[in-house]
């Protein structure tokens, strides 16, 4: 058997941090260590990703939904014993595959990250919420849309009172717009360069 | 002097464990001066505190009781317990040492009868036993303790009771009126061999240690093995005193962890191997369970690993686990984790989870080296450098055997200094 360390060297040098991913020595402390394992959300964990990016396994990681699946509740980088920043592993795994059109478009945390936040937050220079959660709720269509909205009534009535929702979907730009756009266009320059796309 | 050695010809040894003893047994026996110095009441360190050594489970009284004929058959050899060394000024083969000998309390005379502590109503909690039971305040250490003189804690020295355990000594050995004294020494080189300490389990959080009453560690475990020692050899839980015949070892439990301690101690494997025995000799239908990363029976050892590996009441699940519950009802610790050979994420309970610590010098703490331009590596181990050597576990992780290569290795050089000095 030989050894093909093109995708983990490929990974090493572009996907965020990805260059720690040599370091683990397969514990397995971060498996044991995320809340979502217990729960059966993954089907690989931080560990056995790792793995399977030193493996060569491009599609098998690149297509799994388990880096998406990452809360950041940072238990697995507080336990690391070689001091890996897998939160953070796993999020420039995550956004590597984005980038590189393997990740699933309908997994419900790409979409939102890639879509329904981004969209909302460009458009205006601020987080728009209710126009987030309607977008979020709706995504599936709008039966879907009124089922979940229907769930969540009565906490987005509390809200509503405790004035910790704004009520009006549409609020206008920020101020200094044409800053916070120039702001974007110089960072996609940035990483266009920096993943040779330029 | 014998000899008519000159003085700056005498070899310091620091610390007398196994590495300091074999040191000074060794550089005597050719015919050197050395002065042996022990922090704590008697000799022998660590290696007193086992049950049984690895590889051939014998007990560590054999070789230590042979050393201590030696010294006692040497006159090239001094010694001195209940001693630091303050300060090292000079330089190699002319080196002056201070050193503080704190007061024992009982002189020279004691034959250890064990009257005083007969009588003695004072108890505190052993620290010789990790504080799992109590102890008189007036006391020796262990059956082979030397030199075989009872010692009394400080604080207890000052009561009135030490004063009426005084009058009952049979040969008036007891003292409660010693005071410290201070010393210099002409020597020519220093062997530093001031041995190591369990790292501190309590920092570890998500084991648990010190709120869970299961979850103990491997030098505790030693200690309960021993039948000297605090159960008289009964393996039981600590919260219910009930057999523990379902027990986890959890190897590097802090070890080779940028966390805690961030290399591997060498012997932690090999000693809950060793540990393993122990359970199985003790309860036939006990089945053990040990947690490991990889295996590090170094070399020779390996051969240990696979006769503990021949008995089906011992498993072995390749994992470090990432923390330890309690049950409230029953009080059994639950380890946490992912087996990674299988994936499989468990969670399993025992009656007893036992944590493999590693070593700690004591040079990167409590026993720095008080010389001015004295070396350590990045953990704390002492470098060797001019006049002075790092011996045993002051130099690295080292099993028994290590420590004594390691300590004749120094006496060597030791003497080769002073030969050098002489000129």
């Amino acid at each position: 058997m030989t050894y093909d360390l093109t995708f983990a060297k490929e990974v090493y040098k572009n996907s965020e941090e990805g260059h720690w991913i040599k370091m683990c020595m397969q514990c397995g402390v971060c498996a044991g260590s995320c809340p979502l394992g217990f729960l059966g959300a993954w089907k690989y964990s931080p560990r056995q990703i790792f793995q399977m990016v030193r493996a060569g396994l491009r599609d098998e990681v690149l297509t799994s939904s388990d880096m998406w699946m990452c809360t950041s509740c940072y238990n697995c980088i507080v336990r690391c014993p070689r001091n890996l920043p897998i939160t953070h592993i796993i999020h420039g795994l995550a956004r590597y595959a984005s980038v590189q059109g393997k990740a699933d478009p309908k997994q419900p945390t790409h979409q939102f990250a890639k879509d329904i936040f981004w969209e909302n937050i460009v458009a205006t220079g601020r987080v728009g919420e209710a126009a987030l959660t309607m977008k979020l709720y709706f995504k599936d269509g709008i039966g879907e849309g009124i089922k979940q909205g229907l769930e969540m009534k009565d906490s987005a009535l509390g809200m509503l009172k405790a004035k910790r929702l704004k009520p009006l979907p549409f609020r206008g730009k920020i101020k200094g717009y044409p800053g916070f756009k120039a702001m974007l266009n110089k960072a996609f320059e940035l990483e266009n360069k920096k993943e040779g796309k330029a | 002097m014998a000899d008519g050695q000159a003085a700056g010809q005498t070899i310091l040894v620091v610390g007398g464990g196994i590495s300091g003893l074999t040191t000074a047994v060794e550089a005597a026996e050719v015919g050197y001066n050395v002065l042996l110095v022990e922090k704590s009441p008697h000799f022998g360190g660590r290696v007193t505190q086992h049950n049984k050594y690895f590889p051939k489970l014998c007990s560590p009284t054999c070789g230590l009781e042979i050393n201590y004929q030696r010294i006692k058959n040497n006159p090239r050899i001094r010694l001195m317990t209940l001693a630091e060394v303050e300060e090292i000024s000079g330089s190699a083969g002319a080196y002056t040492a201070r050193i503080r000998q704190s007061p024992r309390f009982v002189s020279q005379k004691c034959t250890a009868c064990g009257e005083c502590a007969k009588a003695c109503q004072t108890e505190v909690a052993n620290p010789y036993n990790f504080g799992l039971n109590k102890v008189k305040a007036i006391r020796h250490d262990h059956f082979m303790a030397f030199p075989s003189h009872y010692y009394m804690d400080p604080d207890f020295a000052r009561t009135d009771e030490a004063k009426k355990l005084a009058t009952i000594c049979p040969v008036g050995a007891i003292e409660p009126d010693m005071q410290a004294v201070v010393i210099e020494e002409k020597v020519g080189s220093v062997v530093w061999a001031t041995g190591w300490k369990p790292y501190d389990a309590e920092k570890i959080m998500p084991y648990g240690f010190g709120r869970f009453a299961n979850v103990t560690t491997n030098m505790r475990f030693e200690r309960m093995a021993d039948r000297f020692g605090p159960t008289g050899g009964q393996i039981i839980r600590p919260s219910d005193g009930k057999e523990a015949k379902n027990i986890a070892f959890i190897q590097c439990a802090g070890s080779r962890d940028h966390n805690y301690l961030p290399f591997c101690s060498r012997i932690c494997c090999l000693a809950s191997m060793k540990q393993a025995t122990y359970v199985r000799n003790a309860y036939p239908d006990a089945q053990v369970t040990i947690y490991y990363i990889d295996l590090r029976a170094l070399d020779r050892y390996e051969s240990f690993q696979k006769m503990v590996e021949g008995d089906q009441g011992v498993r072995w699940i390749k994992s470090k686990p990432a923390r330890i519950d309690e049950d409230p009802k029953t009080g059994n610790p639950i380890v946490v984790g992912e087996n990674t050979l299988t994936g499989v994420r468990y969670e399993e309970p025992y009656d007893l989870v036992v944590l493999a610590t590693g070593m700690e010098p004591n040079s990167a703490t409590s026993a720095r080296v008080p010389m001015p331009d004295a070396h350590y590596d990045e953990y704390g181990f002492v470098v060797s450098a001019g006049g002075l050597f790092a011996s045993g576990c002051s130099s690295q992780p080292n099993d028994v055997s290590g420590s004594v290569q390691s300590s004749t290795a120094s006496a060597l050089r030791a003497i080769q200094t002073v030969v050098h000095a002489k000129g």
